[in-house]
């Protein structure tokens, strides 16, 4: 799947319905992955998120905070149109992958979330064994040709997501045995075994215990060198310890429909975000004096 | 709580007290806690009083029925339709075989079409007016009285109705036949199939199916993979039920010239010829030999064998049911 970006690949361009598009990198300059201009999501009548402009860089963390209901959800669920899948969800505005339009007519919405893997704020395991649900991915997208191979893609992702020791000898057991740190661990390693470019969590942590975490922190560390990632999270020291650029979002009362729509308010580099941001709301929120 | 006060020594009741008090913290008030206990009791009350009718009625057929099926089991079964009770040859084989392929029509015709109408419905249907307009409607067909799907029967297959397809129904069916009998109770139990099945459909949490998406499935792998095996104890309880709700059903074959008095044929299970032929079925001959049993009193025992028969097959689909159901929640959980 990588390497599709190589310079010999543009005597044979293939149809832009094909997602290896090549990012517009510079000389020297970062490559963004994701770039996203005036971006709106709307619930209906409600609108959630406005004008997000937001480029999001190759082979790093970026981690989105901010207070609840800002719309962190919501903005991470349009990378892999996940969104699509809400009936009265609507996004407007340019949001490209490597140079195309994700929500342009010829792309297939299945084929970017194979591409755009995704962690959900909650455990969400199917009511599979354990194997199962880390096979699953793999095999609706036709990756394995047999058994072994299957095998050792389970395995695989599941010592990626640390979780292969602990379940090694029950692989056929109901993944609904496993307790809510074990299970988000076993989201991850399902999301990981279609070996996707990019992985959306949102916040896989949140139900885990210090140790479990700090191993998610360094796998997210180790995998960063072959995907890109972005991560919800409303652990400060967290989105400080681990990602590279910090996104930072809120809300606002809309004074006339008293509705609440979240914005993005300040995108920088991490040690930016949580030293010296521009904004005074960055600042309140980051040093915990929000609200 | 009164009732059961003097069964229970101290001690037990302190200690009954003791952690009540202390799981709640407080002790309900007065009056709302006498209200719940009394509700309680009326509705098991209630439930008691409609368990013994039930088994008063089981109890009361099965004491008729016990002579003729004790005596004569194997006769009585493969027995046929006779105009007097005393004759040997009494019995219920046609009416078995009828009832039979009617849960096969059913079972051919109503669970496939019912069970893809619930998918559609809840998985590609756009959600519009329109669909609920259709869904509205399914679940007034639901309600419509038996007799109507009866005539409706007896306007396609057996009159043909006026109108060029509608009479190819009848040459098909062969009129008045057990084939038309298969399909206008699976148009009756249709509505129920797809109720049953769409709510069933309807009980997967949605973060299961945007984990099946989410790692780049299909629309249908996630219906097929996920939706449909979460469903399947849900989906088969209701398909299973509406089986024997056909089966149980005589007033549409009334209308439809189910065989009362005699019918010639006589054939084996599997026969196919018999499907556009004249037929007959277990509800109708429990009705006629009821009716009979006026004037000739032998007729009664008879029926009621006949009922121990029906309710023995029907108990039967039922227990499959729950069997199936209990076997596919336990792959679930
Ligand atoms: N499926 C939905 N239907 C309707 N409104 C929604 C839906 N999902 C989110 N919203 C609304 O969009 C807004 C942003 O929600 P979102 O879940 O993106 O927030 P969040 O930043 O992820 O919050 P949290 O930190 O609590 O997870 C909220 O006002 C929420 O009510
Ligand atoms: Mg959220």
């Amino acid at each position: 799947m990588n390497g599709a970006n190589n310079m010999s690949d543009v005597n044979n361009m293939t149809d832009v319905s094909d997602l290896n598009g090549t990012a517009n990198s510079m000389n020297g300059e970062q490559e963004h992955i994701f770039y996203a201009r005036d971006l709106n999501i709307y619930y209906g009548d409600h609108h959630a998120v406005a004008d997000v402009n937001l480029d999001i860089y190759s082979k790093e963390i970026t981690a989105f905070i901010g207070p609840s209901g800002c719309g962190k959800t919501s903005v991470l669920r349009c990378y892999n149109r996940m969104n699509d899948l809400i009936p009265i969800a609507k996004v407007e505005g340019t949001l490209e992958y490597k140079g195309l339009n994700l929500y342009g007519s010829q792309i297939d919405p299945v084929e970017v979330r194979r591409r755009i893997g995704m962690v959900f704020q909650k455990p969400n395991p199917f009511p599979k064994s354990i194997y199962e649900n880390v096979a699953y991915g793999p095999k609706v997208c036709g990756m394995s040709r047999n058994r072994s191979e299957l095998d050792d893609i389970v395995e695989r992702s599941l010592k990626r997501a640390a979780l292969w020791d602990e379940v090694k000898g029950r692989l056929k057991s109901s993944a609904f045995g496993l307790s809510g740190g074990q299970q988000q661990r076993l989201c991850i390693a399902r999301a990981i075994a279609v070996d996707p470019d990019v992985l959306l969590m949102d916040e896989p942590c949140s139900s885990l215990d210090p140790i479990a975490t700090t191993r998610i922190e360094e796998l997210m560390d180790g995998l960063k060198n072959d995907y890109t990632i972005i991560i919800v999270t409303h652990n400060m020291q967290q989105a400080a310890r681990i990602s590279d650029k910090t996104a930072f979002f809120t809300t606002e009362e809309n004074a006339e429909t008293g509705m609440r729509t979240g914005m993005l308010i300040e995108f920088d580099i991490a040690e930016k975000i949580f030293s010296n941001p521009n904004d005074e709301r960055t600042e309140n929120y980051v040093t915990g004096r929000f609200g | 709580m009164a009732i059961f006060g003097r069964l229970l020594d101290r001690r037990t009741k302190d200690h009954i007290q003791k952690s009540v008090t202390q799981a709640l913290g407080t002790k309900r008030s007065g009056r709302s806690g006498i209200l719940d206990t009394l509700l309680r009791y009326i509705i098991i009350a209630l439930l008691f009083i409609s368990l013994i009718i039930l088994a008063v009625l089981i109890i009361d057929i099965a004491i008729d029925g016990f002579d003729v099926l004790s005596s004569r089991l194997g006769s009585f079964l493969s027995g046929t339709l006779r105009s007097r009770s005393v004759d040997e040859g009494i019995g219920i084989q046609q009416g078995l075989v009828g009832s039979f392929w009617i849960a096969v029509f059913v079972a051919v015709f109503a669970f496939p079409i019912g069970i893809a109408a619930a998918i559609y419905l809840e998985e590609y249907a756009p959600k519009n007016r329109l669909t609920k307009f259709i869904e509205l409607n399914i679940r007034n067909l639901a309600g419509v009285p038996s007799v109507v799907y009866g005539l409706l029967g007896l306007f396609i297959f057996v009159k043909g109705f006026d109108v060029f397809l509608l009479r190819n129904f009848k040459s098909l069916v062969g009129g008045s036949s057990l084939a038309a009998a298969g399909l206008t109770l699976s148009i009756l139990v249709l509505p129920i199939v797809i109720i049953t099945a769409q709510e069933a459909l309807k009980t997967i949490p949605s973060i299961i199916k945007e984990g099946a998406y989410g790692v780049g499935a299909t629309k249908w792998q996630v219906i097929r993979g996920q939706v449909l095996p979460y469903a399947a104890p849900g989906i088969l309880t209701g398909t299973l039920l509406s089986m024997s709700r056909a089966i149980g059903e005589a007033a549409p074959l009334i209308l439809l010239g189910a065989v009362t008095g005699r019918l010639g044929l006589k054939a084996g299970l599997f026969d196919f010829y018999q499907l556009q032929e004249r037929f007959t079925a277990m509800p109708i001959i429990i009705t006629n030999w009821t009716q009979k049993q006026g004037r000739d009193i032998g007729f009664g025992e008879n029926a009621a064998a006949a009922i121990v028969v029906l309710l023995f097959f029907v108990l039967l689909i039922n227990a499959t049911a729950i069997l199936l159901r209990n076997y596919f929640e336990k792959k679930r959980a």
